[in-house]
């Protein structure tokens, strides 16, 4: 062991160990340190005393605030709920056709359809409602099912094939896949609707054949001329425009599969004031009917 | 009486004559068994996950049993109790070096991705995917890197400082090699996609087993090494590294307790679930953070600052209270990761108290170290790799500092789940537990090699820019994304609807997401110089510019 | 008194080791063993049920993929998460979760409550090309969950275990873990046996758009599907003072 020192450059005393070369000095703590310490251990005493703390056998305590995060946020909540309930009221009170008019009424709708709208639509339509493949466009005025405020108001509250009650349902048969047209009448009929849109590389012979097959299979649905049936939720395959793509590849798959999208029913996740805000919302972003 | 003077009645030193030494018993004992296990978990493997990892234990162990027999038949494996054991530190330093930048090269991979989000993705396999890559990282970093900086610098240290040999004969290297084999195998593992899917804790259930088998060694190889020094008392740097090895042990052991679906299964289920998972979990990974990221780095800190600034540690009143207060406290804080969460909120008050009176143990050890220079300041300007020591000191007391900011609900509120919280790990892991390490490395290299000096501080002094402009870009860039992620989450427009959607949070990430990946980069970058300039010095070279002065003898 | 005893600590190498063994025991055993004892900690609720064997193995697909690196699956009692996500996560929700998965980083967004949310078919199409369907995403694709198949061998060691660790399965859903498994994703099944066991809520459909086989994409959709929708919360009292904790 080597001796106490006193340290050259501090004149503090050494503790009088060495280990491979380094010594210790021994300053005293820090005065801040210390103070900074006790006081946090001090307002943590404070804290135990006001908030919810310590276990016990089977509960904990309290604290004298009796504070609850779960019960804070149920307020803050409520809180802000009732803050738009006024407007929201009138909104309700007002028919839906009208809100457009009112400059006041409209904004808020506006601004609770769009918040809503970007959480929990745009994932599925895009962003501003554009659309994706298999999810349609809304700033169209091409309506799949329909387009008026009480049919945009349905569609949202009860979803499309959701497997809600209500939903709006429609099933395209799986022409290929289940057998009911073989692959030459398959591919007639994909040419005959790229010429109902008026496609240019449509192969007219085979369209021309494919008209039959139409008129067989096709029609009850898409109806005679093409132009659809929003009743069941069948396009209109003359206006170029493609739930599910319009190439010839994507035509014939939509011909093979029968693909029927599903959109979710909402009645359950959005309160009725926030879905006629979201109606006007979408029937405002393009061709609303 | 002295644990010194208990050690030579109790032979512990001896271990017994070569060719019945206990020691080598125990390792042989353990790669047989281990090499039947894994021939059977290959054969019997129910995944291709648990195949993979069998087999490479069962190479492992076949290579490890015939490296004991090829270092005995060479004589190899005698003790000379007069002389350090330095080979197993030679290999932690190169160890350290390259898991270092492996483990940050991955991170500046999934920071790419997530600035470029095609980058190195695959549809067709998900091996390369951020969610598998991100462990990888994680794991590479703390626990590749700094474990294999912490054993190192351990053995070290416990030796120098008790004047003994490392105690266990064989088992120094046992630790060693069978750590490395917890890493090979785990983030093999995790790229094959097992893992228990804990945070920090991801490797998997006969992984976990393998690692408690080490561990145990550890512990055994370090106590026993205290045991046998010729120092009246036990070094202050010591008490940390014991701590953090102890500490570590009992997290380990109780978070990842699981039963597995089968003994040829990599799966398995833990043994908690729901809430009360999440508190073992995040008491566990808050005190990963307290005992590996800080206790073993206080430990490196208190011998290697010291050294290198030839000046006495400053107090040691301060050593006492901060480290018994710090341990205390460290284990109380990890409620702090779940505020506001389904966690019961008495508890969340004891981890955010417990956080805020942590502040004050925290930078104990800062005023510690930065104190040790006084009287050496002026250092600072010649010797860089004092400067990278110092500098780490000044990012631990900025990340503990910011810690228990954090930790105050109202604060978490808003930093929870963001790019905050990123920000804050890396100011402390880049750093403090980066530049602390690397400070050690700069020392330990040409200590252990025997050279006269670095090949070259110029190198040095380049690393150490890069890196603190790196940090710099890292933390900076988190910060203000974080800020604004959370600021966006929670922003109200004036008619009391949420104004962002999630994705446009999403979408305003990018700047900062780039940022990012160039200060990661910048970073990796200086990892990269030190590589090659600890390299160099092992081979004897300095660099032509810079002749041997005087001054720089060691 | 500790600075002048201190020595002590010093001198014995056991004796240190001890005193940290016990410095560090104190914080975790009065923070983690009431949680096990105070019976508020998880509140009573209807509906939780454990996952079905395809929901487990959908599960496991989720803890293997990492998505616990970018989704957090906790909703905090927080306004605007309450406002974006819906109710804030209750401990019951996940007690048959092992491990939990509650995350700690939102680079997507929480996934708690996001079963019901969107189609199968978006969640297929969104899985297998994130940016196909939303362009700023970030996520990674995950397209060959479409082929990979999933397979029943060894489901009923998965039941066991989660029975060793506490999940009530019964010894009928042990023994008919297999058909289950299959039965969930197949539309022909006859699901009943399914539904007697996990109740009349389950979802049993083909996930993936791909009928002919019972894919991992099948499997995780399913458990993406049923996130969230557990727990009966017209039934459930939020405002007693034991929920209120
Ligand atoms: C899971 C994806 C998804 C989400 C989320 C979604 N939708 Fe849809 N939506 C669809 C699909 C698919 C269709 C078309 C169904 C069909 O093929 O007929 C559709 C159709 C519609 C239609 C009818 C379009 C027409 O041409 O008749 C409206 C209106 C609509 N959605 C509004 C919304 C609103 C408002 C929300 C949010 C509250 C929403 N959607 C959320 C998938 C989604
Ligand atoms: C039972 C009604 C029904 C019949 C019969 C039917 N369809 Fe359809 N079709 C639908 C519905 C409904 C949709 C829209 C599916 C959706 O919204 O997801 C659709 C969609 C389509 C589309 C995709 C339109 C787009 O915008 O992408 C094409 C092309 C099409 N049908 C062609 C045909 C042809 C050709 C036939 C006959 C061989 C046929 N359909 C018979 C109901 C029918
Ligand atoms: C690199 C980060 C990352 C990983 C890993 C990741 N995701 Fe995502 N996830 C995102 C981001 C960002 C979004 C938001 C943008 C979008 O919808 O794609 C998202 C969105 C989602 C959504 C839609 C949620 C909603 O409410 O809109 C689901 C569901 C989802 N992810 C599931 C998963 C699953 C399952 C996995 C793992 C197999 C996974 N994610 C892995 C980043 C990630
Ligand atoms: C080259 C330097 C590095 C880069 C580019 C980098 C990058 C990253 C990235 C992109 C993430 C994921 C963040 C997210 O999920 O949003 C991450 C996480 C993490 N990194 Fe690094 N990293 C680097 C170095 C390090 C080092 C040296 C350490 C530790 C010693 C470290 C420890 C961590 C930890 C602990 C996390 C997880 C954080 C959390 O879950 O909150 N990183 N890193
Ligand atoms: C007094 C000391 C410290 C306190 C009180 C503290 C507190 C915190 C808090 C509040 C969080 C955020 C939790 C969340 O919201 O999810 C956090 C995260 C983290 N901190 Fe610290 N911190 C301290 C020091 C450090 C240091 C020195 C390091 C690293 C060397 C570090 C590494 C981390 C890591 C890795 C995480 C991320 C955990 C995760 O979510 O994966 N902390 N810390
Ligand atoms: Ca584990
Ligand atoms: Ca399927
Ligand atoms: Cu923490």
């Amino acid at each position: 062991m080597s001796k106490r020192e006193i340290d050259d450059h501090s004149g503090v005393e050494t503790t009088g160990h060495e280990w491979d070369g380094i010594k210790e000095l021994n300053h005293p703590l820090p005065k801040w340190w210390l103070y900074i310490l006790y006081g946090s251990i001090i307002w943590s005493f404070g804290y135990w005393v006001a908030y919810p703390a310590w276990p016990t056998l089977n509960s904990y305590t309290h604290g004298i605030l009796k504070n609850s995060d779960r019960a804070r946020v149920t307020t803050e909540v409520a809180a802000l709920k009732s803050a738009r309930a006024p407007m929201f009221a009138k909104m309700q009170a007002t028919p839906i056709e009208q809100v457009k008019s009112n400059e006041e009424l409209f904004q808020f709708a506006q601004e609770a359809g769009k918040s809503t709208f970007n959480d929990n639509c745009a994932t599925c339509h895009g962003a501003g409602g554009q659309g994706n493949k298999g999810f349609p466009s809304l700033v169209d005025d091409v309506w799949i099912w329909d387009g008026t405020y009480e049919g945009i108001r349905q569609t949202i509250n009860f979803g499309i094939r959701s497997g809600h009650d209500q939903a709006r349902i429609s099933a395209m048969p799986a022409f290929g896949r289940d057998g009911m047209l073989d692959a030459g009448q398959a591919g007639d009929v994909t040419e005959y609707v790229m010429s109902l849109s008026k496609m240019a590389d449509a192969n007219a012979g085979k369209a021309a054949r494919g008209a039959a097959v139409y008129a067989a299979n096709c029609v009850v649905c898409h109806g005679a001329t093409g132009a659809g049936d929003a009743a069941q939720g069948a396009p209109n395959l003359t206006d170029a425009e493609w739930l599910y793509g319009g190439s010839r590849a994507d035509i014939a798959a939509q011909i093979h599969n029968g693909r029927g999208g599903v959109m979710p029913a909402w009645s359950a996740k959005l309160d009725a004031e926030t879905v006629t805000a979201l109606t006007v919302y979408v029937h405002s972003l393009g061709g609303g009917k | 009486m002295s644990d010194a003077t208990l050690a030579v009645p109790l032979r512990l030193n001896g271990l017994g004559k070569p060719g019945q030494r206990i020691d080598v018993l125990i390792v042989s004992v353990i790669c047989v068994l281990g090499l039947l296990w894994g021939i059977s978990a290959t054969a019997l493997a129910h995944d291709l996950g648990m195949r993979v990892i069998a087999a490479i234990f069962t190479i492992a162990f076949a290579g490890g049993l015939f490296a004991i027999s090829f270092a005995g038949s060479k004589g190899n494996l005698a003790i000379d109790e007069a002389v350090y054991l330095d080979g197993v530190i030679k290999a932690g330093v190169i160890a350290a070096s390259f898991w270092g930048i492996v483990g940050m090269l991955v991170g500046v991979i999934i920071a790419s991705q997530l600035a470029f989000p095609d980058f190195l993705y695959f549809k067709e396999f998900g091996f390369l995917n951020f969610g598998r890559l991100r462990p990888i990282h994680t794991s590479g970093v703390i626990f590749a890197f700094g474990g294999n900086v912490l054993i190192a610098t351990s053995f070290y240290v416990v030796q120098r400082t008790s004047r003994a040999r490392l105690f266990g004969g064989l088992l120094g290297s046992f630790v060693f090699w069978g750590y490395n084999l917890v890493i090979v195998t785990a983030a093999t593992g995790y790229i094959l996609g097992v893992t228990s899917g804990q945070e920090y804790a991801e490797p998997n259930w006969v992984v976990d087993i393998w690692l408690t088998i080490v561990w145990v060694a550890y512990l055994v190889v370090f106590l026993g090494t205290l045991w046998k020094r010729k120092e009246p008392h036990i070094y202050v740097a010591n008490w940390f590294y014991l701590a953090f090895i102890v500490t570590i042990a009992i997290l380990h052991l109780v978070n990842n307790l699981a039963v597995p679906t089968s003994p040829w299964s990599s799966k398995a289920y833990s043994l908690f679930s729901g809430v009360q998972n999440a508190m073992t979990q995040w008491w566990y990974g808050h005190n990963a953070v307290g005992f590996f990221l800080t206790a073993g780095f206080l430990g490196i800190m208190y011998y290697f600052v010291p050294k290198r600034a030839e000046r006495p540690v400053y107090s040691y009143q301060l050593s006492i209270i901060h480290f018994w207060a710090l341990i205390f406290t460290y284990m109380w804080a990890g409620p702090h990761h779940l505020h506001y969460t389904a966690l019961p909120q008495w508890v969340q008050t004891l981890g955010m108290t417990f956080s805020i009176i942590l502040w004050m143990p925290s930078w104990g050890g800062m005023i510690n170290g930065l104190m040790t220079l006084s009287g050496a300041w002026d250092k600072l300007r010649t010797d860089p790799v004092l400067r990278m020591l110092v500098a780490s000191i000044a990012f631990y007391g900025m990340s503990t500092f910011e810690g228990p900011a954090m930790s105050i609900r109202a604060v978490n509120s808003l930093s929870h789940y963001t790019d905050w919280t990123i920000g804050h790990v890396h100011s402390g892991a880049l750093g403090w537990v980066g530049m602390v390490s690397f400070g050690a490395l700069y020392c330990l290299t040409p200590w252990l090699w025997k050279r006269k000096r670095l090949y070259s501080e110029k190198l040095v002094e380049a690393h150490f820019w890069l890196s603190t402009i790196g940090i710099l870009f890292y933390i900076t860039s988190m910060w203000v994304s974080g800020i604004m992620q959370g600021l966006m989450w929670r922003a109200y427009n004036e008619f009391g609807f949420l104004q962002y959607s999630f994705v446009e949070s999403v979408k305003a990430m990018k700047p900062y997401y780039i940022i990012r990946a160039t200060g990661g980069l910048m970073f990796m970058a200086g990892a990269c110089v030190m590589a090659y300039n600890l390299w160099r010095t092992a081979k004897g070279d300095v660099a032509a510019s810079e002749p041997i002065t005087e001054a720089q003898e060691a | 008194m500790l600075l002048k005893n201190h020595g002590i600590f010093e001198r014995h190498s056991l004796i240190l080791t001890l005193g940290i063994v016990l410095v560090v025991s104190i914080g975790g055993l009065i923070e983690i063993a009431p949680m096990f004892k105070i019976e508020s900690t998880i509140e009573e609720v209807d509906g939780v049920r454990p996952y079905t064997p395809l929901e487990l193995v959908g599960r496991n697909v989720y803890v293997r993929e990492g998505c616990y690196t970018c989704h957090s699956q906790m909703i905090r009692s927080l306004r605007d998460e309450v406002e974006r996500y819906g109710h804030y996560s209750l401990a019951a929700e996940s007690m048959y979760d092992h491990p939990f998965q509650w995350g700690s980083k939102r680079t997507g967004p929480d996934l708690a409550r996001v079963g019901g949310k969107y189609s199968d078919a978006w969640q297929v199409d969104h899985l297998a090309d994130p940016r196909s369907v939303v362009p700023e995403s970030v996520m990674p694709p995950y397209e060959f969950l479409k082929h990979k198949v999933v397979s029943a061998d060894h489901i009923g060691d998965h039941l066991m275990a989660n029975v060793r660790v506490g999940v009530p399965y019964t010894q009928g859903a042990i023994d008919s873990a297999a058909a289950d498994l299959m039965a969930q994703a197949d539309p022909m099944a006859d699901s009943s046996g399914l539904q007697s066991r996990y109740g009349g809520k389950v979802n049993a459909r083909d996930f993936d758009g791909d009928a002919a086989k019972v894919t991992e994409m099948d499997a995780l959709v399913a458990y993406l599907q049923v996130l969230g929708t557990m727990v009966d919360f017209t039934t459930y009292k939020p405002e007693t003072a034991d929920n209120l904790r």
